[in-house]
């Protein structure tokens, strides 16, 4: 394609307007956020996007990469320099196009991806000790200029082969092979077991973060190319495997995402007050449980404690912050440096009042008559070792505990795989934690017209990884059929 | 969405509805329960599936007038339509031919005791339901529970009908009387802890069918959790039934108060819109 070649003669001409020396001198460009003060008080969305020079200056630092690193970041492959080259010249329609050759959720996935662990980390700049291009901002830059320009391109799709497929899911796993499938001419049909599509793009990501309506327009965007979802459907409950093979589905992908909340299984830990990320922002993001038109409730405590480090402990506290906490407190039991969240939504989360109690594990829970919890008690930790996951294991420091005044807890210390599907399908191989088991190249599983992928195989990831995976599935899925082989 | 194809009455406040669901119709078993949000800014709330009609492609809830949810479904008519019905949920009742089996049942939980006692009389099981309610004007169902059961006994707190008494008179003078192999009870909290405490002194096996808090019901918020031989459990997976004489029902009841002052307030504010 002509907008993606490296040769083309408007991408060489482009890379000699600047010699890299020139490229590198320019400063990272800085996200415009509303400030902590005004945000923390409603769900206004945080980052406020580039304006069209920020992108272009922004672009204009990319070295256009002979041998792009940042490419072999992303867990997708997206063509990274090909879309900043078309941002540089002033394409921008032309940008989002290359990003929706290899992503089917391109707003998404700039806002809520860990760039800084993925492209960003691979950005020649940091080898010459200068900021990252600021890849994840252009990205977003690209797909909402597009959707704001009103000239949404739908990705080309092949004629209809008539062949049906089923997706369970309809969180980024499913959305992204759903959207991959179309494209190659299938009957896609995504089922959703809630009322909403979208899966934790609607009931876990908060507004702030992601406004539902730029994930419904990339829904719509489905929809367009022929995907048809349907919703309050649980397959394995409301209709079973064998029901789809008998309505004509020739294969299914089950992306059913990690549903089990994990608990610590401390005492105390079932008082009222206590509950887990999920619950706490499926009430808040999906039922809309804060504002005043719904039926749905939330606690809204004034000392809340969020338990975990990772992005949906931010989303927690960031959410009670929102809904009023004077005091809004994160609990992690190792250090910051190894918290799982994203680097940006630490930041945050700090500029909206949000307090950090690192090397604090919590090991009981207190609460009043009416079994409200009232305070828990905090182990102060040291980190010893590194563990299994690389990092340092936090040790307890002996003699060091303290009880802290909480009206509210949020437990976020991971989810597992949501058993209901697993356990629906007869012959279906499970691993010991309850994951699906695939073949990690084709994502298909035990059973040879079951694909699977994103946290159901994985047990708590990321969602660019999910659509890693339905993209995978997807590619695998289509050459298997074509060669006759399901 | 999903019509109301019948509706009657059992009492002022206490309702049958036959709503058209015919996926779910065609699925359910025994035991299973279904999410309904009534319209667009409703809550998601539990329901046990009381029966079903696959040919009509409906199935039946029984509701009380409680809270803010179900007056709202209370007050749908034949032919509106509720926005929301998802499942069939939890794991079906174990069915097996036990012996004899009580069906301990109270209030509205006569209506999921139903398709229960149905299922454990065809599996060949002596069936004997104690029925429980405050008052005569609030049994239901008896009619249809005869047609599987061996037997019937009728308690009211009151005496109005039936013999005076609470239900765990009734499943004591069962458990006196004659062998009983196997107990299942469905009702409020509190009557179920009873029943509960009754069998485990006369060393029947008994199950009990929770229900508590949920949000979505398929696993993934964890608000239905009970502690059950000293476990977590999450009555909308591994449940709604459970062995009652590991479950902790005062913790069950103490968590079933988690949103009461909120209910309160949103359901004066519900009559007060009227």
């Amino acid at each position: 394609m002509e907008e993606q070649n490296r040769n083309a003669a408007w991408r060489e001409a482009l890379r000699k307007t600047k010699n890299p020396k020139e490229r590198a001198a320019i400063e990272r460009v800085k996200m415009s956020e509303l400030s902590g003060d005004y945000r923390s008080h409603n769900s206004e969305e945080v980052n406020q996007g580039l304006t069209a020079e920020q992108a272009v200056l922004e672009a204009t630092r990319c070295l256009d990469c002979q041998n792009p690193q940042c490419v072999t970041g992303c867990p997708v492959g997206i063509d990274i320099p090909g879309f900043i080259k078309n941002i540089e010249r002033g394409e921008f329609l032309q940008a989002a196009k290359v990003l929706k050759q290899t992503s089917a959720l391109p707003a998404v996935c700039g806002r809520v991806c860990p760039q800084e662990k993925q492209c960003e980390s691979k950005c020649i700049h940091l080898k010459m000790k200068h900021q990252a291009v600021a890849i994840g901002y252009l990205e977003r830059f690209a797909a909402d200029y597009e959707r704001e320009s009103g000239c949404m391109s739908l990705p080309e799709v092949a004629a209809p082969n008539g062949i049906k497929i089923a997706v369970v899911g309809s969180g980024p796993a499913g959305l992204s092979f759903a959207g991959d499938m179309a494209k190659f001419g299938y009957d896609v049909t995504v089922f959703e077991a809630l009322h909403e599509i979208g899966g934790v793009l609607k009931y876990g990501i908060p507004e702030f973060r992601l406004p539902n309506k730029i994930v419904d327009v990339e829904i719509g965007n489905l929809e367009k190319m022929g995907v048809k979802f349907v919703k309050d459907c649980i397959v394995g409950k409301t209709i079973t495997f064998d029901d789809l093979k008998c309505e004509g589905f020739r294969a299914m992908f089950v992306a059913s995402g990690a549903g089990l909340p994990n608990f610590m299984g401390i005492k105390g830990e079932n008082l009222i007050g206590i509950m887990s990320s999920n619950e706490y922002l499926t009430r808040v993001n999906l039922m809309g449980a804060s504002r005043s038109d719904t039926d749905t409730p939330v606690l809204k405590g004034k000392r809340v404690a969020v338990i975990g480090g990772g992005n949906t402990a931010m989303d927690s506290v960031r959410t009670a912050r929102r809904l009023g906490a004077e005091r809004a407190m994160i609990v992690y039991r190792r250090s910051e440096e190894e918290m799982p969240a994203r680097l940006e939504e630490v930041h945050h989360a700090k500029e909206e009042g949000v307090e950090f109690l690192t090397l604090h594990n919590p090991i009981e829970y207190r609460g009043d008559d009416k079994g409200r919890v009232t305070g828990m008690l905090l182990q102060k930790m040291a980190l010893g070792e590194p563990d299994a996951s690389g990092r340092r294991r936090p040790v307890p420091v002996e003699g060091a505990q303290e009880w802290i005044d909480v009206d509210e807890v949020i437990v976020s210390v991971g989810v597992s795989p949501n058993p209901l599907v697993p356990r629906s399908v007869p012959g279906l191989e499970v691993s010991p934690k309850g994951t699906i088991v695939v073949d990690s190249e084709a994502m298909q599983s035990s059973i040879p017209t079951i694909f699977a992928g994103g946290d159901i195989v994985r047990g708590g990831a990321t969602v660019i990884l999910a659509m890693g995976d339905g993209r995978k599935a997807a590619a695998s899925m289509h050459a298997k059929i074509q060669r006759g082989e399901i | 969405m999903y019509r109301i194809v019948d509706k009657s009455y059992f009492s002022p406040n206490v309702l049958r509805l036959e709503i058209e669901a015919p996926l779910i119709a065609k699925a359910r078993k025994a035991g299973h329960f279904v999410i309904v949000r009534v319209d667009e800014r409703g809550e998601r709330i539990p329901l046990t599936i009381a029966g079903a009609d696959v040919q009509r492609g409906t199935i039946t809830l029984v509701v009380q007038k409680m809270g803010v949810s179900s007056t709202k479904l209370c007050n749908l008519n034949v032919g509106d339509e509720v926005t929301d019905v998802v499942g069939p949920l939890g794991k079906a009742t174990h069915i097996e031919r036990f012996g004899t089996v009580v069906c301990a049942c109270g209030g509205v939980g006569t209506a999921p005791m139903l398709p229960i006692a149905e299922a454990l009389k065809q599996a060949g099981n002596r069936v004997i339901t104690v029925l429980a309610a405050r008052t005569k004007d609030l049994v239901i169902l008896e009619e249809q529970m005869r047609q599987f059961s061996d037997e019937v006994v009728v308690m009211t707190d009151d005496g109005s009908y039936g013999q005076k008494g609470l239900v765990t008179a009734g499943v004591e003078s069962v458990i006196q009387r004659e062998k009983v192999d196997f107990c299942v009870t469905i009702g409020p909290a509190i009557m179920m802890k009873f029943v509960s405490l009754l069998t485990k002194k006369y060393e029947v096996p008994t199950i009990a069918s929770l229900n508590t808090i949920m949000v979505d019901g398929t696993g993934m918020c964890g608000a239905c959790r009970v502690t059950v031989g000293g476990q977590t459990k999450f009555v909308c997976v591994d449940g709604p039934e459970f062995d009652a004489h590991q479950v902790d029902f005062d913790e069950m009841m103490m968590r079933l108060g988690a949103y009461r002052a909120e209910e309160q307030e949103a359901k004066e504010h519900l009559l007060e819109q009227k």
